[in-house]
């Protein structure tokens, strides 16, 4: 983590305009597309849309360039496409059920709940100057997430739907706790790796070529494994299960640079699942669910069957390489079209080409949060930023490999597209985070430190160098950063780069 | 902790590339499969989401979609449902489709070939793709005539025109609504449909062309005076002999006439007396006379062993093969396996209406597309000449005998020659099947008419087709004649 690899200087905001004008165009164009193809007109409301997803797009992009200049561009503009496809294909799925003579208005609470998404995240930009600050909080954040996870476990405010308690209750409202304790968990994990990993990495026992842990480090990994499969039994959700794991053990794996624990992670996790699934009935039939999907006594349980995910193979199916079009395929024939099943309505609408073409926004999104990681100087801001890209990714993983039957199905909602409040506030928040991080290690750090030191004394000091003084790191923090920018071959890394931002 | 956040970043890309392997699986390689599987019910709902085309009877709709608010999108709906059943057929979400819904269902949902150019024409100016009209040749007056004549009883009316093969009349009874069936709640529609399925009278049975054949009776000898008449050797005035009984060779079995009585006092009549009073000994000699080869090939002629298709499926009609000389009499007299349809009767008539030319039965008039547009018209065509014009006139002026002074009394019209047979089937151990056949006016007919009553209807075991069966054939022709 000593280097400091070379960045561009250009800040990138105004690529970010003009890829953020493109993802309106796809958000608002498929809004518009579904109006046209089920009632052959524009919806009535398209301004008042437009306009209420454009005033979120371009709020944050102002926000940026106040607070948080030298973000990552990408990042935003990926988000708001991918949120405005989910607006469009749920704007959709109402239609079809008002068709049948169901009123829903998923889409315009969905779009009220990405309104407030855009709120908190321009809220965490505004307030949160200094991502080290998360720091602080490693604790807090531990209670916080493992108290979120326990949430749907207390009896009263905890709801059982389809067979996974992972809902609670409160005031009239559902949330999925679960979406927000992984925010926690990684900024819990962060600090707590940040400080540990030395002792985490080093080294015991060397078997087979793999430089094993030493045995007394291994406690932290148990403990967390006993965590996610007590997520796993008692709240009966493998997807929930999986993501804690799975962001602990990558996180791990950053911190220490030690393949050994993720191979000890995928065994843990492997040996604890096949246990679950032999000792609880409900584990197992995930299993069976996704082994004999179309065997037809498999298909014809009910509850419990796999009729939903076979449904929805079938609707994915039916769109075939290019789509039946938005608006025009039967993706409200899925039972949870709109939250858990979106997936197969985009591939049934928008065909194997749209599907990917979604997916490459999120793979997109997450190797920028990963290019964040790579080039933020603080450990706790690259383990951070490394967690959140990856519980992003690996979530995509979960759900599309569940809808596709590449792994069992799980309860988990893909992120920015599917319809639910908490997965998008929690979601936005970790875009937030992620710009947050970005901006540290996009800033032109380097050069701007070299004109703080040729500058006389009096002058103003630029911009960038300020924004570090007065961004409320700690007096730690503050030693610790100027050396790891001094210490690194920054110059000798800059020179091969002709785009460098050398004057 | 760069080289592990750049080693995470190849695993993600590892991880998208193998959900997008795996979308490819689905939504590609196994497409096919799962596009085929019984349980996607997609393809069905794509059809029923789409507007259907209506069934249109005398300028009037009898079958049309509707939009509706559930997750079909359009509900199929009947006009006199039990009155054009036998026609128009049911489409149904989960019993699928007959009658027309069926045979002309990729005009009615619009994928026929012949409806391309107008989907190109859909796909261009954005149109959802609309199913084609399809024109009967029914003619609402007929039909509703027949079917109120034949009322409560069990049987079937055919009307059509002999000039062109129109059908003008198709009604079966007892008949049923298909609107039953073409419910969206699938409860409804299975219980309705059990019932009609296990209803002793078949309701779900198109008796005119595909129910189970019938014995003819002596409407047969229409075919037996024809194959008489072509061979040359027979003209209406030959003699033929008449006795009270006749003993067929080769068994104890004896042929005798209705109610056992003596068709004439000298015991010889004419064909044409044969004919007109249907007596049953002298047309058992002449089929022995004929012999069975002669009679099976004038059968033959007529449409007897080909099934039809008009667009509706029609049951071949038979006569058996390889007879022996006394189950060729019994034969020439319609009894013993001969089984016909009363359509096939139909055409046995219309050859003779029509001076000796059968022209090809048919139903759909014309197929017009969503803008009106005739996409095709049905001309009307020549199934055969399977007597000569000759032959036509004489049997026409034989059967004009059967109406005027013969067993047909009760088809006379006031002002009208009407020309007929009636046919009374002996069925052992039931009530007998009454039949008339008919058409008119005879010297340049209009209108054939075939009534089958099952089972004597109204009657039972009194009945005869001269009863029975010949006033239904009287309304119906009235209904055409406008008299």
């Amino acid at each position: 983590m000593a280097t400091v690899t070379p960045h561009r200087l250009r800040a990138g905001r105004g690529i970010e305009l003009a890829l953020l004008v493109l993802a309106l165009a796809i958000g608002i164009g498929a809004y518009a597309l579904v109006g046209l193809n089920t009632r052959g007109r524009v919806p009535a409301d398209i301004v008042g849309y437009s306009l209420g997803i454009a005033v979120i797009a371009f709020g944050l992009h102002l926000v940026l360039r106040w607070r948080a200049p030298y973000a990552d561009p990408v990042i935003l503009p990926t988000v708001v496409a991918l949120n405005g496809l989910g607006l469009a294909m749920i704007y959709r799925l109402d239609i079809a059920e008002a068709a049948r003579g169901h009123l829903e208005a998923f889409a315009s609470r969905q779009l009220a709940w990405t309104a407030l998404g855009g709120i908190f995240a321009a809220a965490v930009l505004i307030a949160l100057r200094d991502h080290r600050t998360l720091r602080r909080y490693t604790y807090t954040a531990m209670i916080v997430g493992l108290g979120l996870v326990v949430l749907p476990l207390v009896p009263g405010i905890g709801t059982e739907i389809n067979g996974a308690r992972i809902w609670v209750h409160i005031g009239g409202n559902s949330l999925q706790p679960a979406e927000f304790a992984k925010l926690a968990l990684a900024i819990f994990f962060a600090g707590y790796l940040v400080t540990n990993r030395d002792i985490l990495a080093l080294a015991g026992r060397k078997v087979l070529g793999l430089q094993l842990p030493r045995a007394r480090d291994l406690g932290p990994i148990l403990l967390v494994w006993v965590f996610s499969l007590g997520v796993l039994v008692f709240e009966r959700d493998l997807g929930t299960s999986l993501l804690f794991f799975g962001l602990f053990v990558a996180m791990l794996y950053i911190a220490t640079e030690r393949a050994s624990w993720v191979l000890i992670g995928l065994v843990l996790f492997a040996g604890g699942a096949a246990l679950a699934a032999r000792s609880f009935a409900h584990v197992g039939a995930r299993f069976t669910i996704w082994l004999h999907a179309l065997d037809p006594a498999v298909y014809n349980k009910s509850p419990g069957g796999s009729e939903q995910l076979v449904r929805g193979l079938f609707g994915m199916a039916s769109g075939g390489l290019f789509g039946t079009g938005l608006g025009q395929g039967r993706p409200d024939l899925v039972p949870y079209a709109e939250s858990d099943f979106i997936v197969s309505s985009l591939g049934e609408e928008l065909g194997l080409t749209g599907l990917i073409a979604i997916l490459t926004c999120y793979l997109v999104f997450s190797q920028r949060g990963l290019r964040t990681a790579v080039g933020v100087r603080d450990g706790f801001g690259k383990l951070l930023a490394g967690g959140l890209a990856f519980v992003v990714a690996f979530q995509c993983f979960v759900v599309v490999g569940g809808v596709t039957r590449l792994i069992p199905l799980t309860g988990l909602t893909m992120p920015f597209l599917a319809y639910g409040g908490s997965s998008l506030l929690a979601n936005w928040v970790i875009v937030a985070l992620l710009l947050r991080v970005s901006n540290d290690a996009r800033r032109p750090f380097a050069a701007g430190v070299r004109v703080v030191e040729n500058v006389p004394r009096g002058r103003p000091v630029p911009d960038g160098a300020r924004a570090v003084p007065g961004s409320g790191a700690t007096a730690e923090e503050m030693v610790y950063q100027p050396t790891e920018i001094v210490s690194g071959p920054i110059r000798k890394s800059r020179t091969p780069e002709p785009s460098g931002g050398e004057e | 902790m760069n080289t592990p956040l750049r080693k995470l970043a190849t695993v993600m890309i590892v991880m998208f590339a193998a959900l997008m392997l795996s979308a490819t699986w689905v939504q590609f390689v196994k497409a096919p499969s799962l596009n085929a599987d019984g349980r996607n019910v997609r393809g069905l709902y794509r059809e029923y989401g789409n507007y259907r085309g209506p069934i249109i009877v005398g300028g009037e709709q009898v079958a049309w979609s509707e939009p509706v608010k559930d997750s079909f999108g359009y509900q199929r709906k009947y006009a006199d449902g039990a009155l054009y059943s036998a026609v128009t057929g049911f489409y149904s979400v989960v019993y699928g489709r007959t009658g027309i819904e069926s045979t002309n269902n990729t005009v009615l949902n619009g994928s026929a070939d012949s409806l391309f150019i107008t989907r190109v024409q859909d796909l261009v100016t954005g149109k959802q793709q609309r199913g084609a009209t399809v024109e009967l040749t029914i003619d609402p007056a007929v039909q509703k005539a027949a079917a109120a004549a034949l009322g409560a009883q069990k049987g079937a009316v055919v009307a059509l025109d002999p000039r062109t093969g129109a059908i003008l009349a198709m009604v079966t009874s007892p008949s049923f609504d298909p609107t039953l069936l073409a419910g969206h709640d699938t409860t409804a529609v299975n219980t309705a449909y059990q019932t009609l399925l296990h209803d002793p009278n078949d309701p779900l049975v198109n008796r005119a062309i595909s129910g189970d054949t019938y014995p003819p009776g002596s409407i047969f000898k229409l075919v037996t005076a024809a194959t008489a008449l072509q061979s040359g050797r027979y003209q209406p005035d030959t003699l033929l002999p008449a006795p009270r009984e006749l003993a067929l060779p080769l068994t104890s079995t004896k042929i005798q006439n209705f109610g056992g009585e003596s068709c004439s006092p000298n015991a010889t009549l004419s064909l044409a007396d044969a004919l007109r009073i249907s007596c049953n000994t002298s047309f058992a000699q002449l089929g022995l006379d004929l012999g069975d080869q002669a009679l099976r090939d004038q059968a033959r002629a007529f449409g007897f062993g080909q099934t039809l298709n008009i667009p509706l499926r029609v049951t071949a009609s038979t006569f058996p093969d390889n007879l022996d000389a006394p189950h060729t009499a019994m034969s020439a007299i319609g009894q013993f396996e001969d089984r016909v349809t009363p359509l096939q009767v139909a055409m046995v008539a219309s050859a003779i209406a029509n001076q000796g030319v059968l022209m090809a039965p048919y139903l759909v008039a014309t197929e017009r597309s969503a803008d009106l547009q005739v996409i095709s018209r049905t001309t009307p065509s020549e199934f055969g000449r399977p007597i000569s014009a000759t032959t036509a006139t004489q049997l026409r002026d034989m059967m004009l005998a059967v109406v005027r002074s013969g067993t047909g009394r009760s088809a006379a019209i006031a002002g009208v020659d009407v020309a007929g047979k009636t046919g009374t089937a002996e069925v052992p151990g039931a009530a007998p099947e009454a039949w008339f056949a008919a058409f008119a006016p005879a010297s340049a007919p209009t209108v054939v008419v075939v009534v089958l009553v099952e089972q004597g209807g109204n009657l039972g075991n009194e009945a005869t087709g001269g009863q029975v069966a010949a006033p239904i054939a009287r309304a119906v022709i009235q209904a055409v004649l406008k008299k």
